[in-house]
């Protein structure tokens, strides 16, 4: 347990970094493979549909830390789950980056023609601009000027956006839909979750 | 074949240096340039015999690397690295191709029969993708045209359609029902006999790598990529507008023309610029994906908003 609340320690120092690794490694791998010609014939297409599922993967595992304390007692991953969370949001900003700045090239009409007419740019706009609340009030100055229940219930907006992501990415598959509806099947389990009453739920123990 | 109006036909009056250094291998069937190059190529791959021809665009060709790397063969996967990581488990010999339908010839020809009877040329065309990517590819190949002339469609012959191999032990992409296997494609007669449609049995002077479509595939360089059916095992000729593949599954979204046209967007994306591997910027889609003095003309009369 003392491990699972303290503050300092070498090991806590270890587990932090390794979590930090995990989290840019994706980023690191894009950056290797860019050195390397790894990154097939369209790298454009390429390094924005990976930084698009990094950043759906990144914000399925942040949802899946609170089930995980709820659930099976694993309350460590919980402090971390805010650094999680930002890198989704990371991601997601890379990601956009990616299609204003390298794909479209900055040609605001056009983009702003995607956004109106290609349903999954709007739903995919619209999941980044719900998300950038969320972002800002995770630090802690501003959190602790919120009230604890509104700022739960402006976060648990995380899971409508996180199918909106899901459905951004089902709209611009051609044939071949089994990745999306994994990424929905995940999301759609991690909200059932979060529904069933917490009674009926393990009580929570700490496990390491 | 004369080709007239046609404005990126630049050098055909020329002949390319490089062409004319290699002029002693088009008459001994490549063999030094094959030994130079089978070292870098696959085991399979062999050099083919052929003549340039002056249907080719004055554009940078895509290097051998992508066009073999990044294909869409959903047979063997729908990741773009998939044909060239499972391609291999195809087998292309012995293959035959069945024609069928309204011809007066219809039979089974085996592949390396077909290669020896057409003459074999090489057409530098552009390849747009529907998914808004493009290439320029050195095929080698046969005017479909000649096969046709050969087994004599009758009259009532409007069409040809096309079939690729069924075979989930030797593709496994057709274990799952992403699309209704066997691929399938058509086109119309008159589409099929105009003088830019080839059957191409190689790209780069040599034998078609599987996950381009080994042993032969078609290529209609004015339509979009799905219309060129890969590794084809049969041929039929028919009066009624056959089924193809993609138009089955999303038909709003793939039209049984498959023309490349930047003014009717796809549904879900925009047809009007595209990125040529190798190239940072989008560069502007061509009406007919810049064939159109050739084939325009076949669609004359036809709402313009149906051809994609």
């Amino acid at each position: 347990m003392a491990a699972a609340t303290g503050t300092g320690g070498r090991a806590h120092r270890i587990e932090s970094a390794l979590v930090w690794i995990m989290c840019a490694a994706p980023l690191l791998l894009l950056v290797l493979q860019g050195f390397t010609g790894g990154l097939t014939a369209n790298p454009i297409e390429f390094v924005l549909r990976e930084l698009g599922v990094w950043a759906l993967r990144f914000l399925c595992i942040t949802l899946a830390i609170s089930p995980l304390a709820k659930w099976a007692g694993w309350l460590r991953p919980m402090r971390y789950r805010r650094r999680i969370g930002l890198w989704a949001f990371a991601y997601v900003c890379l990601h956009l980056l990616t299609y204003i700045a390298v794909d479209q090239e900055f040609d605001w009409p056009n983009i702003l023609k995607d956004i109106a007419k290609r349903p999954y740019i709007t739903i995919g706009m619209a999941a980044f601009v719900l998300l950038v609340p969320l972002a800002v009030t995770s630090m802690n100055r501003i959190r602790r000027k919120m009230r604890p229940r509104s700022w739960r219930r402006l976060h648990r907006a995380i899971y409508p956006i996180a199918a909106m992501g899901v459905v951004h990415y089902y709209l611009l598959v051609k044939a071949d839909h089994r990745d999306p509806l994994f990424y929905g099947a995940v999301v759609a389990v991690l909200l059932a979750l979060r529904l069933v009453p917490k009674g009926m739920a393990r009580p929570a123990r700490a496990r390491g | 074949m004369l080709i007239r109006n046609a404005p990126d036909l630049k050098d055909y009056d020329v002949t390319d240096h490089g062409l004319y250094l290699r002029r002693r291998e088009f008459v001994i069937g490549g063999v030094g340039l094959g030994a130079a190059l089978i070292g870098a190529r696959p085991a399979h791959a062999a050099p083919l015999k052929y003549s340039p021809n002056r249907m080719r665009i004055d554009e940078d060709k895509t290097p051998l690397k992508d066009v073999t790397s990044y294909n869409n063969f959903y047979e063997f996967g729908t990741d773009k690295d998939s044909p060239a990581a499972y391609a291999g488990m195809m087998k292309t010999r012995p293959w035959t191709v069945t024609i069928a339908g309204l011809c007066d010839k219809p039979g089974k020809y085996g592949i390396d029969d077909l290669i020896r009877r057409f003459p074999l040329e090489e057409r530098i065309y552009r390849m747009r993708c529907v998914e808004a990517w493009s290439m320029v590819i050195p095929w080698v190949g046969f005017p479909l045209a000649k096969l046709i002339r050969a087994v004599q469609p009758t009259s009532q012959a409007r069409y040809v359609a096309f079939q690729t191999l069924h075979d989930p032990r030797q593709m496994p992409g057709q274990r799952s029902d992403i699309l209704r296997w066997p691929y399938q494609e058509a086109l119309r007669l008159d589409e099929a006999l105009n003088p830019l449609t080839l059957l191409a049995v190689g790209l780069y002077g040599q034998t078609l790598p599987n996950q381009n479509g080994a042993p032969i595939r078609l290529v209609v360089p004015w339509k979009y990529g799905f219309k060129g059916i890969k590794s084809i095992v049969r041929i039929q000729f028919t009066a009624n507008r056959p089924k193809t593949s993609w138009n089955l599954l999303a038909p709003r979204e793939y039209g049984f023309y498959g023309n490349v046209n930047p003014a009717v967007d796809h549904p879900r994306w925009s047809q009007a610029k595209e990125r040529r591997i190798g190239e940072f910027f989008r560069r502007k889609t061509l009406p007919f994906n810049g064939y159109g003095d050739q084939v325009a003309s076949l669609y004359r009369g036809l709402d313009p908003r149906t051809l994609y």
